[in-house]
Formats: structure tokens, C-alpha cells, sequence
């Protein structure tokens, strides 16, 4: 690691203010990803504003049918709610296939989907209920503007994620098939039959999470796995690594939006 | 038995304070005044070094010294060194490329060391290193092993074809006289994947010059530390031997990889008497110890066996290539042939055996002994080519097996590969393990299996290992550097304590609870009175260490043996007291009593005299502590059968491990629970090398897989509840315990019952790591499975 100041601030208007005039400043959530880069010395911040002591960043509660989730809150956490496992069982399901016990008592919602990892989970349900994400900005982004590419997202640089809502669906569900390594979905699928639609969301296999809209369609027309059968994934924007080939994934996508499909019953 | 001796399933003693974190390891070590050390790594893997400018490194904060190739060139240092001598066909001996402790000339892998920084604090080293200016010119690299004959380029420019060696061992005329007359031919090739050995703790050392006494101490992360004390005094030379303390306090987990003598730990001594003699520190970082800790395995190998029309063997014919890295790391050379070729036969009869092993350097982390060390690389291919040849016969595994197997009745049995088996009854456990295993009730699982849409396969493997390395004149002769015995000092203290001290160490082995069974079990004193002491140069008597699934069998037996000189001793002395002539005293159970008689005295009554020896058998020595050396006569020859049934998905291919069986002969069995460990780790370690370990790099010598978060360990859910059977022992005769060591066989026996259980499964052999991904191909390709639609 290399040398960095440390801020600790306990309200938004802080943190933004002390991120707005540091413009070499990073933000620290659960620091399950900032800080492995920093001890690699990969990263090289000014300083890091810690948001682990903002109180309004935190917390699950119904709003709108749906359910609001702080930026700030743990995997562990929501994987727990019973909240939402009553309004959302398949976020619930999601979160509490993330990592490892360690990683999920500290990785948190808004780190997750600002870092926007290829094979992260959180985005695929983000981008598969149709969520908003809530900005100290004042904007509500919709999840189909938000992931805008590998690690890369639409916020803007001084701009912190406070929550994101997520509209409850009629059904979810989410399946991942995880790196044996890393436990990162290699292939993970979430399905949502919502009032404005189905909607399949990809993580893990492209550079970013992605719609299936193939899959969407079949679905769409019939909710079932056998609707499924007649689709074929298109290996060619697929990513191709040493865990899995693009052809590997593609079949994997179905396979696992199959799987979502019956957990989502 | 003694409640807590040979036999008992004692907790082992060392667990509380590991599981309570109050184990000291390395780094848990700080000196008063301690620099420390940062190592600067070549980012290529093939280069020539052009430049280095210290200039800059120097100048930043808090740096004491900047030391290169150079400096160690100007101190005359020398190179680490391979420590056994294999010869090729023509009789010519190995090729070993200079190994600096720092690179001079050329950097020959990723992770190669170029220079160390040290400094008053860690991060003000890390931010020097950054600052060390090294001008490198690439070099294409040789990466792949199959093609490294042929390579443009030369890791090391004086060793043409990158070929150190080109071995044989066996009759080649009788195995191509059996194979012409053979009547069935199984043909297959292999590749055993490549492992990075992962100890929880990594590398660390701590160098000590003392000026006031010219002397140094080095404590480090090691598996046998007189090893490390002579390689650093006679082939380095950076200290004589007898100025020269190693020590190697708790150790978390080697497996083989703190075996070796490595540049770093070197380097932070030398480093301590240059910058007059502050300690010098160095712990790897995690990312290091993947590029830097000797590999395991990486063999690429064709295989022959011929058969007659019964399924009997006639013949097996075997070509290796191995990858011996960018270095011979120290016992490199022996582990594709003393280690390997000489564990061909198995657990068979068959009357030819040929192998010839070529190992080549490529420009990657040097390879040597992980967990089994050429043993696990011969079962594997026997144990999964037995099997093709079954299938291809159209016979059960099982079958061909029983057909095959060395007669109880023929031990000790002379293999047409060197080796002597002492002892064994192979039908005997197999049956066993099959009986556990329900090996004929499998149809209906896989029935079962196949209604939750799932492909079940049950796999067998019938490994052997040598273990208790070595008789020290068999090993010389086939090139070995040094002699393989162990040592041991029995202590007794004026109140009837007794100080054990050893020359193997532990570091996962709970030699601290074994050690102490065998001493109470031999005394007769209480377990809790017996403290086990290693690690430590200066306190214990030379040993040779731990590896090999040795230190029982070697090491516990000169426990023994200095045991019998105590009571012999104690004999004398109790006869005085009893005045009785020595040959009527009889040892039992802590008791010397005059034959015949109830006039006894207690081995603390026994100890007491001989340390306030007022009334004493005139011309003996006082003082109870006795000394022995044991080289052993043989090799012991742990064998056994694991059963291993999977459940394949065929949708994704990932691959469940449902059950595991495995049956062991260790000889006899000190502490069951500890030996049970011992198999469970080795388990899942053979489990983790078939299906998710494989050490990968890409073209230009860059290591993929150089974190968890790509090189896929084994966790506790991809693993069964194990079913363990070790008492089904042949004593071993070379030591008198009858004891065989266990340390390594599951992780040589697993990796080929699980691959011939997924190839029971679908149908096709899949290399290693067997990944769901390679899995699913072998599916779309199966004949069986296609048949069977
Ligand atoms: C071993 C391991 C296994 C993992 N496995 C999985 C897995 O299976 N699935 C999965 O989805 N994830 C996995 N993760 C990732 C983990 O769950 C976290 O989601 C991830 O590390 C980011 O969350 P964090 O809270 O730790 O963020 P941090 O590491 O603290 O921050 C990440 C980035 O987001 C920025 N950031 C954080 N909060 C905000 C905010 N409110 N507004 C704007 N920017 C912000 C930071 O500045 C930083 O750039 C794993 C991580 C590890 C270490």
C-alpha cells in the first residue's frame, strides 16, 4: 500500500463535500475489492473517504411495493432480511451466494455494483429487476443506463451511490454457476416476470452484465424452461479465459437461466 | 498399551495452542533493531539484464542497502545447488544450470530475483524496489514442455535442447520382447498437471549476524533445518557449519515446498552481516510465494501396456517428460526417477518394466517434491492405464485387478524397477475396501443417479508408495548427495521428565503428540511428561528432516532406539540398588524388577540415581540421555484401495464427489485419529490435483493463475465425508515399530480413483484438473454416452 489520508465522515453532505474537493480520492465501502488493489499497490489514492459511518447509507426498508437498500448495506445482511426474503426472496437467494462468510459481512450492495465486475452478482439483479440506483446527485439511474461497460459504470466521478430501489417482481430468481476459484459467477442468470415484462439479466460471461433479450422472448412468450430449449447464445461477444470458453458460457446461459426459471417457480 | 501409547487416539497436544492463535511462526518473530527485506523480480520470463542502477533505490527513504547478481558474484558466493546426481543413458551426468542466489546475466522465470532492497521499514524497501532502475532485453521464452526440446531459445545457453537429462531405468529388451508377443496393447497419454504447492503460511525468514560472536542464526519457514544449515555452510558459504543456527520455529504446512533451499532465505543472512549485522527480515507476500515456491508435478507422458488374452500383464513401457522449471531446485532431479519410475510396478506382478524420463528446463518457477513427489505421477498413470486396458478387454477394473495383484505369499517381492517390497497383502485390503464401498451395489446408484438426471461413476485406485527415505547406501548409490538417516536424544531431568529431541520437524504432522505416545508407550512415563523438541540446530542432534512420510518410520525409530540405550543403562543401575546381577532386570511399564521377585524400582527411582549417583554402579557414567542415529535397512511400502464415486451433472459438467473410500496399509498405527488426519488432507489435496488445480501460463511465460482468485484450492464443500480404514496393516520390517508412514498417500491415490470414476461416468478419460468445462466436452464426445441415446 501506498501512503494515503483517511476520512471518516458521518453524513452524505460530507463524504460528497470532502470527495468533491479531493479529486484524487477514492471512496472505501466494504473494501472487499479497494483494498486488495491497494495492498497490491495498484491503486495509488490520495485518500480514502471511509462511508462505513454513514447511518443513512444503510439499511433495508419497502417502499413502493418494493424494497429501497442502502448503498451501504452488507451482503450478509441482505442475504438475512427477512424482509427480503418476504418481498424479494430471489435478492436474498443472490446475496447469500456471494463469496465467502468473510466476504459478505463486509462487501456491500453499492460497492458491488459501483465496481461493476464482469462476473459480479449484484448487477445481474439490479439489471434484472430493473432497479434504479440513487445518487448523491439527486438522479435516479436506471439499471439499463447504469452498467456501462467492464468496471465501469454512469456515475459520475464525485458522485456516491446512497441506494438503489429494486420494484418488486411477480417472480424471480437467480442462478450462478461460480468460478471454483473465486466463487464470481462464471455464468450467472437472473429472470424476473415483472409487470412491464420479463426481463434476464447476464452476469459473468461478457465484459459487462448484459440482457439476455433472446431469452427474454422466449419467455415472454411461454414461461417455461422449454421455452428455452430453442435458444442458442451467440458465443461471439462472449469472453474467453482460462476458467471457461466463450462456447462454454454460452451454453452455460441457458442452462442457467433454465435453473433461474425454476427457482424463481 | 499405555493409555495414551502406541495405538491410542490421543488429541494431539500442538492444537491447542494452533487453534487458540498462539502458535509461533517466523514471522511471528521480531529483533530488537530488525531491517527488512524486499526482493525486486523480473517481470519476464526470459531476458537478458542489461543495466541496473541502484542510484535511485539507494536515495529512497530509509534504505540500507541495494544488493545485486554482482555483489554476490564479489563475495563469491555460491549457487544453489541440486543435491542428487542423476545420470543420463550415456552415462554423462545432469546438466544444472548456475543457479545465483541473485540473477546475473539473465533472468530466467517470472519471479526470478534480481536484486534485494533493505530497509528500516517494510513499506520504505517496497517503495525502493520500485524505484531500482533494471534494463532488461527480452528473450523469447520456452514455456511449454512438450516443445522444449525443440525451443528457438535456451534457458540456460550452455545446455543445448534444454535437456538436463535423458534417464532409463528397467529392461528395455525384455519389456519389447513381451510387447511383441503381447496379444493386447493399452496405449495412453498423460499430463500431470502442474500444482503450486499453497502452504497456509508462506515463505519467511529472518537473518542474524552477531558480530560480537561471528556467528549467525537463521530463523525460517523449513522442513528439515540441519539441511538448510549444511547446504548454507558448505555450498553457499556463507557461514562454516558450526558458526551457523537454524531455526525453524512452527511451521504452517510445507508439503514439500520448505524442503528446498531457496535464494531468499539465504540472501537475508548474507544481507544482515552487510549492513553489520542488524537482522534482516523477509516474508512473502502471497503473490510471491505463487511465483516463487518450487512447483509440483508437470510431466507429459506416453504409456504402453501389454497384456495377454486373461488381462494378465506382460509388460509396461513408459516415456516422461518432465519439467524441471528455470532451476534444479534441490532434490529436483530425483522426483521424476528415483521417486517416480521406480513405483511402476504398483501393487502388480507384471515381469518387465521400462521407463526413460527426459526433464527439460523451461522459463518458468522450478519444479521439485510436492506431496507424494513422483509417486502420485506413477500411480496415476498405472492406475488409470490398468483401467483402459480392463475397459478395452471388456473386463471389470475390479477383475483385472485381482488378476494382477503380487501374491501375499511373494513378499519380500524384487519389482523389475529397482525396489524390494517388504511386505503387503493387497487382495486382502482391495476386498475391503470394495465390501465398504458396496462396489457390486453400484448399478442401482447409478440407476437412482440417472432418475435425478445425473451421470454416477465409481473409480478404483490401487496405489503404492516407498516411504521412510532411505538407507542411506541405496540412495548414495543412485546418486543421492547425502545420507537419509534420522536421529534422535532421549532426556531424562533429575524429577523423571523426559526431553525428546528430534532431527524431523513438524508442521502439520503432531510429531509433538506421536512422538510422546511412542516415548511414554517405550518408558512407561506419563505422555503428559514427554516434551517433543525440534526445529532448532543447536539443541537437537543432525537430522535430515521431514518429507517423504519419514519422519515416523526413520525419525520415531531412533526414538526407540535411544530408548533401549536408556533402559539398557537403567538396567544397570537398578541392579546396583536391587543387588541383583543386571541380567536378572526386567523393563515393564516403567518398572525394572529383578526376575522372579516383587523387588522393583521405578524408572524415576532409576533416574534420580543416576543424576545424584550417592549409591552407584562404580565406573558408570551418571546422567540419563541417550543418543542414536537409525539408517534404515529398506524402504517402507504403505499401499492401499480408494473407491471414489461421482455424480457428474451433464448439463454443466461439474463434477460431485458423493463418497470416498479409502483403505490403507501403514503398517502398524501409532495414533489412529492423527493418521486419519494425515489421510484426510492427502485426500483432498489428490482430490484438488483431478479436479481443480492446474497451475497455467501463457505463451510468454506470464503465470495465470498466480492468486486464489484464479487458481481454484480445494474447500471443505467440494469434498465427501471421507471413509478411512487404517487398520488393516502388514507390519514393515525395516523398522521394529512395524510402521509406514502416511503423510502423502492420499494424495497420491485420489487424483486417479476420481479420474476413473468420471471416465466410469461418461465414458472418456479427462485430463487434469478434470473442470466442469473440460468435462462437458468429453460428454458432447462420448461414444458410451451416445450409444446410450
Ligand atoms: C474473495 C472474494 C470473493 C468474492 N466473491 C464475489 C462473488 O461471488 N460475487 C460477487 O458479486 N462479488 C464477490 N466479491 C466482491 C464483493 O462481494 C464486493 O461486492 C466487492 O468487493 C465490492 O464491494 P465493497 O463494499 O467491498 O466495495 P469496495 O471494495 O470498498 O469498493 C469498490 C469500489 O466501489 C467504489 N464505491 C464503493 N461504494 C461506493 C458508493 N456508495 N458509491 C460510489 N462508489 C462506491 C469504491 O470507491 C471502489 O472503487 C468477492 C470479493 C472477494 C474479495
Amino acid at each position: 500500500m501506498y501512503a494515503f489520508d483517511y476520512f471518516r465522515p458521518s453524513t452524505l453532505a460530507e463524504a460528497a463535500q470532502l470527495l468533491a474537493s479531493n479529486p484524487e480520492a477514492k471512496l472505501l465501502a466494504g473494501g472487499q475489492t479497494y483494498i486488495p488493489t491497494l495492498k497490491q499497490r495498484l491503486a495509488k489514492p490520495s485518500a480514502l473517504i471511509d462511508l462505513a459511518h454513514i447511518a443513512e447509507l444503510r439499511g433495508i426498508s419497502e417502499e413502493a411495493g418494493g424494497l429501497t437498500i442502502g448503498a451501504m448495506t452488507r451482503h450478509a445482511e441482505v442475504a438475512a432480511s427477512p424482509v427480503v426474503k418476504r418481498v424479494i426472496p430471489a435478492l436474498a437467494a443472490l446475496a447469500e451466494e456471494i463469496g465467502d462468510p468473510q466476504v459478505r459481512n463486509r462487501g456491500t450492495l453499492g460497492g458491488s455494483i459501483a465496481n461493476n465486475d464482469p462476473a459480479a452478482d449484484y448487477p445481474a439483479a439490479v439489471l434484472g429487476l430493473g432497479a434504479t440506483v440513487r445518487t448523491s446527485k439527486g438522479r435516479a439511474i436506471a439499471a439499463d443506463d447504469f452498467f456501462t461497460g467492464m468496471f465501469e459504470t454512469a456515475l459520475e466521478p464525485d458522485e456516491i451511490i446512497t441506494a438503489v430501489h429494486f420494484p418488486k417482481p411477480e417472480k424471480a430468481g437467480y442462478a450462478k454457476f461460480p468460478n471454483p476459484a473465486s466463487r464470481y459467477a462464471i455464468v450467472g442468470v437472473f429472470v424476473a416476470k415483472t409487470a412491464a415484462g420479463v426481463r434476464v439479466a447476464v452476469t459473468g460471461a461478457a465484459p459487462c452484465v448484459f440482457r439476455a433479450t433472446a431469452i427474454e422472448q422466449a419467455l415472454q412468450s411461454a414461461w417455461s424452461e422449454a421455452a428455452i430449449d430453442g435458444v442458442r447464445i451467440d458465443p461471439a461477444n462472449l469472453n474467453s479465459d482460462i476458467h471457461a470458453s466463450a462456447e462454454y458460457r454460452a451454453h452455460l446461459i441457458t442452462v442457467m437461466a433454465k435453473r433461474a426459471l425454476r427457482a424463481a417457480g | 498399551m499405555a493409555e495414551k501409547g502406541i495405538g491410542a487416539r490421543v488429541l494431539r497436544k500442538e492444537d491447542l495452542r494452533f487453534i487458540s492463535g498462539r502458535g509461533h511462526y517466523t514471522d511471528d518473530i521480531n529483533l530488537p533493531g530488525q531491517a527488512y527485506a524486499v526482493f525486486v523480480r523480473s517481470p519476464h520470463a526470459h531476458a537478458r539484464i542489461k543495466r541496473i542502477d541502484k542510484g535511485p533505490a539507494l536515495a529512497s527513504p530509509g534504505v540500507l542497502a541495494v544488493l545485486d547478481g554482482q555483489d554476490v558474484a564479489a563475495d563469491r558466493l555460491g549457487n544453489l545447488v541440486c543435491g542428487w546426481l542423476v545420470k543420463s543413458k550415456d552415462g554423462s551426468p545432469m546438466k544444472m544450470g548456475k543457479h545465483p542466489l541473485l540473477a546475473q546475466e539473465k533472468v530466467r522465470y517470472v519471479g526470478d530475483r534480481v536484486a534485494v532492497v533493505i530497509a528500516e521499514t517494510y513499506h520504505q524497501a517496497k517503495d525502493a524496489a520500485e524505484k531500482l532502475i533494471v534494463e532488461y532485453e527480452e528473450l523469447p521464452a520456452v514455456v511449454d514442455l512438450a516443445k522444449a526440446h525443440d525451443a528457438p531459445a535456451l534457458v540456460h545457453d550452455e545446455i543445448p535442447n534444454n535437456l538436463c537429462y535423458d534417464w532409463e531405468l528397467g529392461d528395455k529388451a525384455a519389456v519389447d520382447a513381451a510387447f511383441a508377443k503381447a496379444h493386447h496393447i493399452t496405449r495412453a497419454q498423460f499430463v500431470n498437471n502442474r500444482l503450486v504447492p499453497n502452504a497456509i503460511e508462506p515463505r519467511a525468514a529472518i537473518g542474524h549476524w552477531d558480530p560480537g560472536q561471528d556467528a549467525y542464526t537463521l530463523y525460517m519457514t523449513s522442513q528439515n533445518p540441519h539441511v538448510h544449515r549444511l547446504v548454507i555452510s558448505a555450498f553457499i558459504g556463507i557461514a562454516p557449519e558450526h558458526k551457523l543456527r537454524v531455526v525453524a520455529p512452527d511451521v504452517g504446512g510445507g508439503f514439500g515446498s520448505k524442503i528446498f533451499i531457496y535464494g531468499e532465505e539465504c540472501v537475508v543472512l548474507w544481507a544482515s552481516k552487510k549492513i553489520g549485522g542488524r537482522p534482516v527480515k523477509w516474508t512473502a507476500e502471497r503473490s510471491e510465494s505463487f511465483i516463487t515456491d518450487a512447483h509440483g508435478r508437470d510431466h507429459v507422458t506416453t504409456a504402453e501396456l501389454a497384456l495377454d488374452k486373461e488381462g494378465n500383464f506382460l509388460a509396461l513401457r513408459v516415456n516422461t517428460k518432465a519439467n524441471l522449471g528455470a532451476y534444479m531446485s534441490t532434490f529436483s532431479s530425483c522426483i521424476p526417477t528415483y521417486l517416480y519410475a521406480t513405483l511402476l510396478a504398483g501393487q502388480y506382478k507384471t515381469p518387465a518394466i521400462y521407463c526413460d524420463v527426459q526433464a527439460y528446463y523451461t522459463n518458468t518457477v522450478p519444479v521439485d517434491a510436492y506431496r507424494g513427489a513422483g509417486r502420485p505421477e506413477a500411480s496415476f498413470l498405472l492406475e488409470t492405464l490398468v483401467d483402459q486396458a480392463a475397459i478395452e478387454l471388456g473386463m471389470d477394473p475390479a477383475d483385472i485387478r485381482r488378476k494382477n495383484f503380487i501374491p501375499k505369499d511373494a513378499f519380500p517381492y524384487q519389482t523389475p524397477v529397482a525396489l524390494v517390497y517388504d511386505t503387503g497383502d493387497y487382495a486382502r485390503v482391495f476386498e475391503e475396501a470394495l465390501k465398504i464401498a458396496d462396489y457390486y451395489g453400484f448399478p442401482a446408484r447409478r440407476a437412482e443417479s440417472e432418475k435425478r438426471g445425473k451421470l454416477r461413476g465409481i473409480g478404483l485406485s490401487c496405489y503404492i508408495e516407498a516411504c521412510g527415505i532411505a538407507p542411506s547406501a541405496v540412495v548414495g548409490s543412485l546418486g543421492a548427495g547425502v545420507g537419509l538417516w534420522e536421529s534422535a536424544k532421549v532426556r531424562f531431568t533429575h524429577t523423571g521428565k523426559v526431553q525428546v529431541l528430534t532431527g524431523t520437524h513438524t508442521h502439520g504432522q503432531g510429531h509433538e503428540t506421536t512422538f510422546a505416545q511412542l516415548v511414554a508407550d517405550k518408558l512407561g512415563v506419563p505422555f503428559e511428561d514427554v516434551e517433543v523438541i525440534h526445529g532448532d540446530t543447536d539443541k537437537t542432534p543432525v537430522g535430515m528432516g521431514t518429507y517423504g512420510s519419514r519422519s515416523l518410520a526413520v525419525g520415531g525409530e531412533a526414538i526407540v532406539k535411544a530408548c533401549e540405550k536408556i533402559i539398557a543403562k537403567g538396567k544397570k543401575i537398578a541392579a546396583h540398588l536391587l543387588e541383583a546381577s543386571e541380567g536378572d532386570i526386567e523393563f515393564k511399564d516403567g518398572k525394572f524388577t529383578v526376575k522372579g521377585t516383587d523387588k522393583s524400582k521405578t524408572i524415576g527411582e532409576v533416574v534420580f540415581a543416576a543424576y545424584v549417583p550417592h549409591n552407584y554402579p562404580p565406573g558408570l557414567e551418571p546422567g540419563m540421555e541417550e543418543t542414536a542415529f537409525f539408517d534404515p535397512p529398506n524402504f517402507t511400502f504403505p499401499a492401499g484401495t480408494y473407491v471414489c464415486e461421482v455424480e457428474v451433472d451433464p448439463q454443466t459438467g461439474k463434477v460431485d464427489i458423493v463418497r470416498f473410500i479409502a483403505v490403507d496399509d501403514f503398517g502398524n498405527v501409532v495414533n489412529p485419529m492423527i493418521v486419519e488426519g494425515q489421510v484426510h488432507g492427502g485426500l483432498v489435496q489428490g482430490i484438488g490435483q483431478a479436479l481443480l488445480e492446474g497451475a497455467r501460463y501463457d505463451e510468454s511465460g506470464q503465470l495465470l493463475t498466480g492468486s486464489y482468485m484464479d487458481y481454484a484450492m480445494p474447500r471443505a464443500s467440494d469434498v465427501p465425508f471421507f471413509e478411512v480404514v487404517t487398520t488393516q496393516g502388514t507390519p514393515a520390517v525395516a523398522n521394529s515399530l512395524g510402521v509406514k508412514g502416511c503423510g502423502e498417500a492420499g494424495a497420491i491415490g485420489a487424483p486417479a480413483a476420481v479420474i476413473n470414476a468420471i471416465r466410469n461416468a461418461i465414458g472418456v478419460r479427462v485430463e487434469m484438473p478434470a473442470t466442469p468445462e473440460r468435462v462437458w466436452r468429453a460428454i458432447q464426445q462420448s461414444p458410451m454416452l451416445k450409444a446410450a441415446e
